[in-house]
This record gives structure tokens, C-alpha cells and sequence, in this order.
């Protein structure tokens, strides 16, 4: 196997603390060799994903956690955000991604619903596995560029 | 974190100039500043992001429902001053096609 090293964090699943967790990843990929640009990307991606936890989270009232786990190889960091509570309902998270399109009425636009289409679009590789809860699996590789935005999500249910 | 908005109203125009960084913990904020705004019929509604060093999609949200709500009340939505890095989520969204943008200070598309 080959080797590398694990962070792991654990947070009240609040929005008060999405800002910490975007500073905590941008220290971590600017130790890794990441550049400016995709620094930012990764900061946007994991704020996206702890979102959506945080948002099921004040839905059902409940006080979760959300744990964050970041994977540090040679040439990629994989970052894995995992609800531990109960899970938010992918279809419905999934049916309502992509960009917007000019020949849609205005009235129809998704004031949620960028969340996952922007980890998609920001992130090399992006797995979903909502087995227990639901855990967000996102890679990004050191040095490569642009990904394009139709790329796979890939789903385990 | 926290977000700075300082609204000013010249006549039938305001102008927010906001400053921090924009997710689901300040979102709201923004959007109890904005929204009344595109309320007052006929207002322009200028936002001034230069200053936003951070958006993401709960910024989005933010100005989409203000876009909503001046399409209702005959206002007007502006947005002013974004950083490359702002304006791209708008490029990537293809919200950039609907919303009245400005970015010329920092060199945008």
C-alpha cells in the first residue's frame, strides 16, 4: 500500500465552523506544494461539502458532527467529509446540480443545488457513499490544472 | 470570519460594499442587508465585492433570490468589483449569463 499520512477533525456539524475547517485545509494543501489557485479550489469544495452536512443538520434539529479526514499522498490530497448523523437525500441533491442555462425562466433558478456541482467541477474525483450516512470522497491531484466540469460523480449506495 | 456590509442610499441608488469572506455562516446576514433593498421598486442595487476575498454556492443562493426579487419588484441588481476568483464561480455557474456583472478593476473576463 503505498504510504501516507492521515489528519483527522471533527466538528459540531454548525456553519459557525466552516470557515475553520476551509482555514485548516488551506494549511494543510499549502504544505503539500499546492498552488495558489487550486488552494482555493479545495477550500470552495470542502466548505461545499460540510454545507450540505450542516444544512441537514439544522433540518433535523439535531446536533451532528461532521468528520473531515484528509489523506496526504505523494502527488494528491483526498479529502473525505462524513456525516455521521442521519443522511441527506442524494437524489434529490443529484437531480438538481449543473449550471444554469440561459433558456431557463429566471423563476425556475436553484437558489441551492450549486453545492455539489461546483465539488464536481473543482475537484479531480468525487465518490459518494451514503451507505452509512453520508461520506464525501474528493481527490485532487498536485499539478494538474483544469478538469473539465461534465466529469462523473460516481455513487456507492 | 466575519462580513463587513455598509450600505449608502443616494436617491434611488445603494450601494453595499461588502468585505469578509461568504458562506453559509454569513450568507444570511448578506442577505437580510440585500433583500429589502431590491424591494423599493425602481431601486438600483449596486454591490460592491471587491473586498470579498471568499464566495461560495451559499453566495450564490444570496444573489439569486435578490435577482429574483428585483425581477418581481422592477428593481435593479449590480454587481461590482469581483475578484478573479469570485467571478469564476459566476463563469462556472453560468449565472454570469443572467446577472449584471462588473469586474474590470481586477481584470475579469
Amino acid at each position: 500500500m503505498e504510504p501516507f499520512d492521515f489528519i483527522e477533525m471533527k466538528f459540531p456539524a454548525k456553519a459557525d465552523y466552516v470557515s475553520v475547517a476551509r482555514l485548516s485545509t488551506a494549511g494543510i494543501a499549502n504544505r503539500i506544494g499546492f498552488s495558489y489557485e487550486d488552494i482555493e479550489d479545495l477550500k470552495i469544495a470542502i466548505s461545499e461539502a460540510i454545507t450540505n452536512t450542516v444544512t441537514h443538520a439544522y433540518d433535523g434539529a439535531e446536533q451532528g458532527e461532521v468528520t473531515i479526514g484528509f489523506g496526504i499522498y505523494e502527488d494528491r490530497l483526498e479529502v473525505m467529509v462524513a456525516d455521521h448523523g442521519g443522511s441527506f437525500n442524494l437524489k434529490e441533491i443529484k437531480g438538481g446540480i449543473g449550471p444554469y442555462k440561459n433558456t431557463e425562466p429566471i423563476e425556475n433558478l436553484r437558489e441551492g443545488g450549486f453545492g455539489l456541482f461546483l465539488i464536481n467541477a473543482l475537484m479531480d474525483k468525487v465518490e459518494i457513499n451514503s451507505n452509512h450516512g453520508v461520506i464525501v470522497l474528493m481527490t485532487k491531484y498536485l499539478g494538474e490544472t483544469e478538469v473539465g466540469f461534465n466529469d462523473q460523480i460516481s455513487t456507492t449506495q | 470570519m466575519n462580513l463587513d456590509i455598509n450600505v449608502t442610499n443616494l436617491n434611488d441608488k445603494s450601494t453595499c460594499a461588502v468585505a469578509g469572506e461568504i458562506d453559509i455562516y454569513t450568507a444570511p446576514k448578506l442577505k437580510e442587508a440585500i433583500l429589502p433593498l431590491t424591494k423599493q421598486k425602481g431601486q438600483l442595487v449596486e454591490v460592491d465585492l471587491e473586498n470579498v476575498s471568499y464566495m461560495d454556492s451559499t453566495g450564490l443562493g444570496v444573489f439569486i433570490s435578490a435577482l429574483k426579487s428585483t425581477k418581481e419588484n422592477d428593481s435593479q441588481l449590480k454587481l461590482v468589483n469581483l475578484q478573479d476568483r469570485v467571478l469564476r464561480l459566476f463563469n462556472i455557474t453560468g449565472l454570469n449569463e443572467i446577472m449584471d456583472l462588473n469586474s474590470t478593476i481586477h481584470g475579469g473576463k
